[in-house]
């Protein structure tokens, strides 16, 4: 299989849902390789393959506690990602928003 | 009331599909007939500040369905396609937006209605483009639409001010 560009691009290195785990069990807290490893029940060289790519692109940022290397996700980065497709999401969401009032006026008229 | 529902897309770079997920605080009938019933349906479909009316709508295998949106200067958008499947778990079917510059870029839709507990139902739908483009086109024009609709709401607010 073809190795895909995965360390320039955010676009691309969210594209591996592996990587979108990662970035999901960090959330808004900063975590240590352990913690993942622990949160995802994967093995640590694998958490850490995933860590390398998302930190080569900027979606996540590495601080050194101690002997720790912490980790957290750079906001900032993920923001072009989310907005390509949030006004698309809006549509929908609306849209969605329509059909639950459709729905509780047929629930009354059960 | 629950929490607000989330309507959660998901559109991975490279891939000619997308997939839009959300829970919905009833049944799974209701939510179905809300997809099957000409009336229901034309509540809901579409987008704020166009009126929608059905030409066709045969929720059947084999039946066609065809509307038109119609905007506050006139301006008509139709979308057609035929029903594949239809039943409460799955609804297959093909779109197709007719205001594009060539006919053909059909996309093929598959919603799946599970069953929740609390009578609740969990809505997946998956469309899948002939090409990365066309749906990436789809979703840009989502955001074309979306910007002109921010700009509304922005109208409305100044409007009260």
């Amino acid at each position: 299989m073809a190795r895909t560009p995965t360390t320039h691009d955010p676009f691309n290195a969210v594209a591996e849902p592996k990587r979108r785990q990662v970035l999901e069990a960090l959330g808004v807290q900063e975590l240590s390789v352990n913690a993942i490893v622990e949160l995802l029940g994967w093995s640590q060289p694998s958490v850490s393959k995933h860590l390398g790519v998302l930190k080569q692109v900027g979606l996540v940022e590495e601080r050194r506690v101690g002997r720790q290397r912490m980790y957290r996700v750079n906001a900032e980065r993920l923001k072009p990602i989310y907005e390509w497709v949030a006004p698309f999401e809006r549509i929908w969401s609306e849209r969605f928003d329509r059909l639950d009032a459709v729905l509780q006026k047929m629930k009354k008229e059960q | 009331m629950s929490a607000k529902n989330k309507t959660t897309i998901t559109a991975e770079p490279g891939k000619q599909e997308l997939f839009i997920t959300r829970e919905f605080d009833a049944p799974r009938e209701l939510v179905f007939k809300a997809h099957t019933d000409p009336n229901l349906f034309a509540q809901w479909i579409g987008p704020r500040g166009l009126t929608t009316t059905l030409e066709a709508f045969e929720p059947v295998s084999g039946g066609k369905w065809r509307f038109t949106q119609k905007d506050k200067d006139g301006n008509e958008f139709g979308f057609h396609g035929v029903f594949h499947e239809v039943s409460p778990e799955r609804m297959i079917q093909t779109f197709e937006f007719d205001g594009l510059p060539e006919s053909g870029h059909v996309t093929l839709e598959t919603m799946t209605l599970e069953e929740l507990p609390n009578g609740r139902t969990s809505l997946t739908a998956q469309s899948v483009f002939q090409t990365v483009s066309d749906r990436d086109g789809m979703v840009q024009a989502g955001m074309e639409h979306g910007v002109n609709e921010g700009y509304e709401r922005l109208d409305e607010i100044l409007t009260k001010m």
